[in-house]
């Protein structure tokens, strides 16, 4: 054993019926580091996390806590020894206090002393310098915070490793940096810390070395500075990725261009959500996106537009044509189709079958009467798992079984089924693996080509610039600015959305 | 060899794990055990009814004919909990609003109509009461979809009122018909030897499977069950599939009232479908269907409903007073509940799975 190791892996297998997750893994991880664990969906990361924490019991290989080797039954069990997680979920209770969650189920006392418990949650509180108080109630804190206080509970376990399963997926810039705070405060004290994310900037900003699995093989171990994003990337899809650098080529609709017809156009739509009335348009082929920080309203925007939220004002035109869109059927009718932002709550028919969340949409608009036949169904449903190249073991197997990024890729067929002329992407790469983030602009600049009009949201601001060729920016639930052309640079969007002087 | 004895688990694990495996096996043990203990029960004689009419008798006839209510009320107690994730609790005191509208149009204000002094025609009657008793589930519907209320509070409303409703309609009164044709419904029609709730009960699935051909209703139901969001912003009308489904109910409740009033020609108002609700709702338990809603198998509850009566006869059979025959049926319901929880299931699978693998391999 090396010296300064914390956790060694050796030799994992694990195998479900017809898939085999893990094989031969190797793992490493040592006191006061943080280490990137990365992969795309499917890779093996969840299968190897829940291998670490009991969830799943390994079918070989060794696994060495501190030069003892374990053997991890249960989530108990890893809680004991010392490995505590953090998932992307948060899994408190979002009813009880702050200070009730870091302390909950972990005593054997059938009393409680609550002023202790109380005095000692503001002490921790105070130590990892998280903003909360230990008496407020978890629900009214912001996300990070919570994230936060499941991560205080999990040190406050005694924990040697911690892991971090993609805990930043729902933070914003700030909410980040105070986790990493957090995170580099926690590795001083030497704590080793497993560190799950799709995001590379944060991989890049934190992490000292990354691991890499592919199809449940590692492919190897590396310090951070030895390995450039574009080889961490090639490796993660195992093939040389020059297909980045290719996105980009096709011929710009000009907004300016006068020939080309608009396809949607709103006046001073307004939703109960709260934006600020915004006038929008969009032409035939055109990519355009909302940008600005999380929260700024530019989901609230889209979703005004597809009737998503209540609309309260405004007059809509669809190819010219004013149009009544009330609620989403009204939209969908008139060739509208929006992937919402929340793939799970808003998305997802979990327990129904691929099949089935691809035709939805489409079953919709044909009527309540007028089913589609099994055959036809079924058609569809290949078809685009085809040309999606969705991977699922069947049509019949129930969306919530894939991956997230193939989960996506469904919701996007059913959309494209229902052959839009505008579509809405809300993040549609939004914790999703690099393979399927690249399929996915890929996808939007070939719908674009053939004539259909795209909104795209996205909060990687590399993959906005990539596709879109003009860009509302957002600050506030205001439309505060309007970019093209040569305008279109990460750091004329941060300063309109930090400033924002620009107004079109 | 191996490989052959390997799909064979694999099929049996496939089984186990198909939806409609745990009805059809309860139903089978249930029948096993009976031609254990007494192969008699299978006996069915064709003799004549006091009019000298041929008709069925036996077990069997009496479980597929004492079951056709609850199996009626199965389907929509199904559609209700697969949109709403909840039940309806008030289907036995809406039996009771039913039957006594439908003798209430029959009768008029003579408690007593001679054959052919009926107000009306039994269709008219029967019409009415569909209407009325899909208007009741048009009020649950719009507690449970419009105002949010859980359907079992929601419906509780109606579990605790309508029995005294059902008596006011007729001014607490106990109409008897003794037009002989009315009795047709619950019992026998001169010349065909089988019960006629059992037609009826088979007219009822006929008609919900053609609903779930030649409509969507099943795929909305569920995907408003599993995730009303999401089927807001796929078009759907959450709202209005959850009420659709306590109106669908509605009209079963019509159904099994009028096969519950036929078989006594009267009504008793306090004791009519008392409890049916819960076997009901049991019915969908048992065939596997989550009661917190979605996914679901038509077919599989409406099994389990005969499995309900099957049980009730067998207990019936070996003389169990009634009185205690809700404690033995719960020992029962107990067991099939059980086998039927999906971690069970699921160990169940592999435990035949196991031991079968491993003799392949060797």
């Amino acid at each position: 054993m090396s010296e300064g190791a914390l956790l060694e892996l050796r030799g994992i297998y694990k195998s479900f019926p017809g898939v085999k997750a893990l094989q031969n893994v190797d793992f490493n991880l040592r006191k006061g580091e943080i280490h990137a664990l990365m992969g795309e969906n499917g890779a093996g990361k969840s299968t190897l996390i829940k291998v670490l924490t009991g969830v799943y019991t390994k079918d070989e290989g060794d696994i060495t806590l501190d030069g003892q080797s374990v053997n991890i039954r249960s989530p108990q069990d890893a809680q004991h020894m010392g490995i505590s997680t953090v998932y992307q979920e948060i899994t408190l209770c979002p009813n009880l206090s702050v200070a009730e969650n870091i302390y909950i189920g972990r005593s054997d006392n059938v009393i409680q002393n609550w002023k202790e418990m109380f005095s000692g949650a503001e002490k921790m509180l105070k130590a990892l310098d998280i903003p909360a108080e230990a008496t407020a109630q978890l629900a009214s804190c912001s996300i990070a915070v919570q994230q936060m206080v499941a991560i205080a509970r999990a040190v406050d376990m005694d924990c040697k490793v911690l892991i971090l399963d993609e805990p930043t997926s729902s933070l914003d810039d700030q909410e980040v940096q105070k986790l990493f705070k957090l995170m580099r405060d926690l590795k001083e004290r030497g704590v080793g810390i497993i560190f799950v994310t799709h995001f590379l900037d944060q991989v890049y900003e934190v992490c000292d070395k990354i691991t890499v699995l592919r199809d449940g093989k590692l492919v190897g171990e590396y310090p951070i500075k030895e390995l450039p994003r574009v080889e961490l990337v090639s490796k993660m899809l195992g093939k040389e990725l020059d297909d980045m650098s290719e996105i980009k080529t096709h011929d710009v609709v000009k907004d300016d261009d006068d020939s080309v017809p608009v396809i949607y156009e709103a006046e001073g739509l307004s939703s109960t959500e709260g934006i600020k009335p915004f006038d929008f348009h969009i032409k035939k082929g055109e990519v355009n996106g909302f940008v600005g920080l999380l929260g700024s309203g530019r989901s609230e925007c889209v979703r005004a537009i597809f009737g998503a939220d209540r609309v309260l004002s405004g007059t809509v035109k669809k190819n010219g044509k004013i149009v009544k869109i009330q609620k989403p059927i009204d939209a969908m009718k008139n060739g509208i189709a929006y992937l919402p932002e929340d793939r799970k709550v808003d998305g997802i028919i979990g327990e129904l079958s691929v099949k089935d969340n691809i035709i939805l949409a489409l079953q919709v608009m044909k009527g309540f009467f007028k089913p589609l036949s099994k055959s036809e169904a079924e058609a569809f449903a290949a078809e685009y798992i085809d040309m999606l190249k969705i991977k699922t073991a069947s049509a019949d197997t129930p969306i919530k079984s894939l991956s997230g990024g193939n989960q996506q890729k469904c919701i996007v067929a059913r959309w494209l089924l229902t052959h839009p002329e505008y579509l809405i992407l809300d993040e549609p790469t939004r914790g999703i693996d690099v393979g399927t983030k690249v399929d996915i602009q890929k996808l939007v600049l070939k719908l674009a080509e053939e004539g259909m009009s795209i909104t795209f949201i996205s909060s990687e601001t590399d993959e906005m610039l990539r596709t879109c060729s003009r860009l509302i920016v957002m600050r506030d639930r205001k439309v505060v600015g309007e970019l093209k052309g040569e305008d279109l640079t990460q750091s004329k969007i941060m300063s309109t959305i930090a400033g924002g002087e620009v107004q079109s | 060899m191996s490989a052959k004895k390997n799909s064979l688990s694999d099929l049996f694990g496939k089984i186990v794990r198909q939806q409609i495996f745990i009805p059809i096996a309860a139903l089978f043990i249930l029948l096993l055990f009976n031609l254990i203990f007494d192969p008699g029960f299978f006996v069915i004689t064709l003799g004549e009814n006091s009019a000298g009419d041929p008709v069925l008798s036996g077990n069997l006839i009496t479980v597929i004919n004492m079951g056709s209510e609850l199996a009626i009320l199965a389907i929509g107690m199904t559609f209700v909990t697969a949109a709403s994730g909840g039940q309806d609790i008030s289907v036995g005191a809406a039996i009771a609003i039913a039957g006594s509208v439908l003798l209430r149009v029959l009768c008029g204000d003579n408690t007593r109509p001679a054959a052919g002094e009926l107000q009306t025609s039994f269709l008219v009657a029967f019409i009415v009461s569909c209407i009325v008793a899909m208007a009741f589930g048009a009020f649950n519907g719009v507690l449970v979809s419009i105002f949010k209320i859980q359907p079992m509070v929601a419906t509780l409303i109606l579990y605790t009122a309508g029995r005294s409703i059902a008596a006011w309609i007729n001014n607490n009164e106990l109409p008897i018909i003794s037009d002989p044709e009315f009795g047709y419904f619950g019992g026998f029609i001169p010349g065909i030897p089988v019960p006629t709730p059992v037609f009826i009960a088979i007219a009822c699935m006929i008609v919900a499977a053609l609903v779930l051909k030649f409509t969507n209703l099943g795929l909305y139901t569920q995907a408003v069950g599993i995730n009303e969001n999401s089927s807001r912003l796929n078009g759907l009308n959450p709202v209005f599939i959850k009420w659709l489904t306590f109106v669908i109910l509605g009209l079963c409740v019509a159904v099994a009232a009028l096969i519950k009033v036929s078989r006594l020609s009267s009504i008793n108002y306090s004791v009519i479908a008392k409890d049916i609700e819960m076997d009901a709702i049991l019915a969908v338990a048992l065939g596997g269907n989550a009661l917190s809603g979605g996914k679901f198998n038509l077919w599989a509850s409406i099994i389990g409903a005969y499995v309900i009566q099957l049980l009730t006869t067998t207990l019936f059979k070996y003389e169990v007073p009634s009185d205690a025959l809700p404690a033995y049926k719960a020992v029962v319901v107990i067991l099939l509940v059980v086998f039927s929880a999906p971690t069970v299931r699921e160990k169940l699978a592999h435990l035949k799975k196991s031991p079968a693998a491993k003799k392949g391999v060797a």
